[in-house]
């Protein structure tokens, strides 16, 4: 498909006057949907991102999804701000789900919200294609004027004449505007300068939230359609496993049940109701091979071998990340530290346990999907991949997310195949919901990790050396294969944090030793950051002591070339009066560069020593993110990254046996609740700098800046995640 | 057997079998989808509703439970306006995802009915009930609060 001027203004009916191509996406016939995957990159020069109707109203696209974390209203707020839109208004428009047009540069050109990289990732083509608009209306404005286009400046959705005192609205440029062939050029340095700015780095209440203090946010888990059955999957208990004997006489018995359906990965119920499949699901007699991999997995067997993997230092592992000569330089140096930290596996609990809704064709050649996918276009190409058909014979309709943390990002988005393939056998729409059971138990986690770092010091006590050696399931290769081979085999989703480009150490290896089991693993909020980082810097932590070196002052040299890592430490340090003793508690503290958003953290805990508890009582946090788009929203993520963490560290994990997860439910997972949140303080400390992310960058903090509180407060190093109490009780004897 | 109660002051009649979650019935049958599927096992609130103005797990509670009784879902708090409470969770900025906040409102609901004017700690202890996978708790403590203030 060629996007020509005549396409454009076809697709433009009915919304008045659009003045690009792609505003009008989501009223675009369905059967041009998605053949833009065809489409030269010439279709870009269209601008895809914005509409203005002549009654004023300015429609924005936003290519991310909402799960809680504000892109929908971010990525407009940017488009808004180059455009000079007044932003009451603004009318945001979801994406329809084309990588070519809406895929982030910053994300490998897919459209996938996900890593904190919406904003980092837009940032600039979001900026680009507000200002091409603007261009557009101004060159207008000059020429109905006949005046040059340097005397035109703009305000809130108007073009001005400064000189002539003359002003005409976007809505009414919109009526008459002429469209230039191709986009103007806009230039870096013709964008407008932080300092300009009227709707970024202000606060602003994000556009769905009404919905979400009233019960009527829409999450796909809501959406019904006339002659909806339900569908729910008895899945394998160990990924590959596959049904050998299916007893399902009880099952069909159920009033309300509809029939029975086989799927290569498990048994699927229909029926008339929810609690009808349920009771089915619970119904079904299903015998299982035992051929999977993943049968005789037990994790705290594990540990051992993967403890085995990352100690034994003469076995190469997977190199990560490489400066200079670690292991020659370790040999030169005075004195060497070792030691090892282990994470559990962890679970995302996002609160809406996965669901989806389909309805495929009766000549199964077409299908509508509801879902609240982490990327539009995974979905689309998964369902098409698992029908056989076209991707624009796949109509997305992009719903909230009800949380995300990871968990609805996968290449094979097995969510939404399920209702599809069961639309298919039912010709009939299908709501298909996984219980927390399910979610649980077919989750897909955060991998156990071990943990073994070496460190070489040298006689002044300056660290020259350094080696991370990370024991640990794969996560890329079985979440997404596609980006995995495209991305030279590189697992970053657990290996990432590992890297330690801020610090002043000159000889430096991070590697890989990936364990083949088979359990399903997923990225999970902090992706490797989060073993990564409570390994580095607990480690730090441990050097420091031994040194003798104040912990904040190892960072600060760590940190000598890196101001703005140093500025976060400073003020956190200054926050929690960090060198004021506390009787009974002691104050860890902890820095974390996450994609160049920088973070230091303080943590208030007290141990009891009868039972272990730990009780954190109050946590500090300076970040600098660049510049805050929402800055009330990057403190409102930052709390919500400090809170997952916290379970993370404290309490969370999943444990197997003979492959099989141990967990049931959100109680015995262990997710943090109001009473065990301690007091929050944190300082955003926004800089005219890029944007580099927000919605995850203190997560990994907490574990470290726990276990080093922990450490002050008893003398105990608790190495292993989640610190339940006897594992502190453990270190502390 | 048909069950008859009231839903948001409107008399409403169910044909779900006797043992079916109150939940699903308002969700799937009645169209109340505010109400919100989380954990299935009075375990995470999402489910939150008041039943004769008592907070009550509708995941829990059988539909022939409440015959002729009132249920009141987050749709029915305040229909056609907000009250304090919605009206301090927007000033706070409460929700992100927002899936759990249907639950957390009516448990807060039922908070401030029984206590006008709790402490912070009385908060904390009675919303431990409900689950935020966001961390929004901060912010409902605030938003709490300030409701209280104008109740």
């Amino acid at each position: 498909m060629t996007m020509n001027r005549r396409d454009f203004m076809r697709c433009t009916a009915g919304l008045g006057f659009a003045i690009l191509l792609d505003g009008c996406a989501p009223m675009r016939p369905r059967a041009s949907a998605g053949t833009a995957d065809a489409a030269p990159d010439a279709a870009r020069a269209f601008n895809a991102w914005a509409s203005l109707a002549s009654d004023g109203t300015i429609y924005i696209v936003n290519p991310a999804v909402e799960m809680g974390q504000g892109s929908q209203t971010a990525i407009p707020r940017i488009i808004a701000e180059e455009m000079d839109a007044d932003w009451s208004n603004v009318v945001i428009v979801p994406a329809a789900p084309i990588d070519k047009i809406y895929g982030n540069p910053g994300f490998g050109g897919a459209m996938y919200t996900a890593g904190s990289a919406t904003v980092r990732g837009y940032w600039d083509v979001a900026r680009t294609y507000g200002a091409q608009v603007r261009r557009v209306l101004m060159e207008n404005a000059a020429r109905i004027w006949n005046v040059p286009l340097a005397e035109l400046g703009t305000e809130p959705s108007a073009v001005v004449h400064i000189a002539t005192d003359r002003r005409i609205s976007y809505a009414e440029l919109a009526a008459v505007v002429q469209l230039p062939a191709s986009a103007p050029e806009i230039k870096p340095e013709e964008l407008k300068n932080p300092a300009e700015y009227r709707l970024v780095g202000k606060d602003v209440m994000r556009v769905e939230l009404p919905t979400k203090v009233n019960g009527t946010a829409r999450y796909s888990i809501d959406v019904q359609l006339p002659g909806m059955l339900y569908g729910a999957v008895a899945r394998a208990p160990v990924e590959g496993s596959t049904p050998i004997a299916v007893d399902d006489a009880a099952a069909r018995a159920i009033p309300g049940v509809v029939r029975i359906v086989r799927l290569p990965y498990g048994v699927a119920v229909l029926a008339e109701t929810p609690w009808a499949a349920f009771d089915a699901k619970k119904a079904l007699n299903i015998t299982w091979d035992r051929h999977a991999r993943g049968y005789g997995h037990d994790s705290d067997k594990a540990i051992g071998a993967y403890a085995t993997a990352a100690r034994d230092v003469g076995r190469a592992g997977k190199p990560w990340d490489t400066a200079g000569d670690a292991p020659a330089a370790m040999k030169q140096a005075a004195k060497i530290y070792e030691a090892q930290y282990i994470c559990d596996y962890t679970y995302h609990a996002q609160m809406e346990p996965l669901n989806s809704v389909a309805y495929v064709s009766q000549a199964g050649d077409r299908c509508e999907i509801w879902c609240g996918t982490q990327s539009q276009t995974m979905a689309v190409g998964a369902v098409a991949r698992a029908l056989g058909i076209a991707p624009e014979n796949v109509k997305l309709n992009l719903m909230l997310l009800g949380g995300g943390f990871g968990r609805r990002g996968h290449r094979d988005e097995e969510f939404v195949v399920d209702s599809v393939l069961l639309s298919r056998e039912a010709k009939r729409p299908v709501k298909l919901l996984w219980t927390r059971e399910d979610d649980v138990k077919n989750g897909r986690f955060r991998p156990l990790s071990v943990h073994y770092l070496r460190a070489g010091v040298d006689k002044g006590g300056r660290i020259v050396a350094w080696q991370h050696r990370v024991a640990c399931d794969e996560i890329t290769a079985f979440q997404d294969p596609v980006r995995y081979k495209g991305g030279g085999e590189r697992d970053f989703l657990a290996m990432a944090g590992s890297e330690l480009r801020t610090y002043d150490i000159p000889h430096r290896l991070a590697e890989q030793l990936p364990q083949p089991t088979g359990i399903r693993t997923s990225s999970l909020r902090g992706i490797g950051f989060g073993p990564n980082k409570f390994a580095t810097e607990a480690f730090l932590d441990e050097i420091a002591a031994g040194q003798g070196i104040d912990p904040v002052e190892l960072r600060l040299q760590l940190l000598k070339n890196t101001p703005r890592g140093q500025a976060v430490v400073r003020e956190v340090a200054a926050m929690s009066e960090f060198r004021r003793a506390r009787p009974g508690r002691g104050l860890g503290f902890a820095f974390v560069d996450y994609s160049g958003t920088m973070v230091a953290a303080v943590a208030e805990a007290s141990v009891d020593k009868a039972s272990g508890a730990i009780k954190v009582h109050d946590f500090w946090l300076a970040l600098d993110p660049g510049i805050a788009v929402h800055p009330d929203n990057v403190v409102a993520q930052t709390e919500s990254s400090i809170i997952y963490g916290l379970g993370l560290t404290l309490t969370e994990r999943i444990t197997f046996k003979d492959g099989l997860v141990q967990q049931v439910n959100i109680r015995d997972y262990g997710v943090p609740r109001m009473g065990d949140i301690p007091e929050l303080h944190i300082k955003l400390m926004a800089t005219p700098n890029r944007p580099t992310g927000a919605g995850q960058m203190a997560t990994p903090i907490v574990a470290p800046a726990i276990s080093a509180a922990v450490f002050a407060a008893s003398g105990a190093r608790v190495r292993h995640t989640p610190f339940l109490p006897e594992r502190v009780r453990t270190a502390m004897a | 057997m048909a069950i008859h109660f009231v839903v948001n002051g409107v008399a409403v009649t169910s044909a779900a079998p006797q043992s079916t979650p109150l939940l699903w019935v308002l969700r799937e049958e009645l169209k109340l989808t505010g109400t919100k599927y989380g954990c299935g096992a009075g375990q995470c609130g999402a489910c939150m509703v008041h039943v004769e103005g008592g907070r009550t797990f509708s995941c829990l509670t059988p539909v022939a439970s409440v015959a002729g009784k009132r249920v009141t879902t987050i749709e029915g708090l305040s229909p056609g306006q907000l009250n304090a409470l919605q009206r301090a969770w927007l000033a706070e900025s409460v929700p992100q995802c927002g899936y759990c906040q249907s639950g957390q409102l009516m448990s807060a609901a039922a908070l401030l009915a029984e206590k006008p004017h709790p402490s912070r700690e009385d908060i904390k202890a009675y919303m431990s009930t409900n689950v935020c996978r966001c961390g929004t708790y901060p912010r409902i403590v605030r938003a709490i609060e300030r409701a209280s203030q104008e109740v």
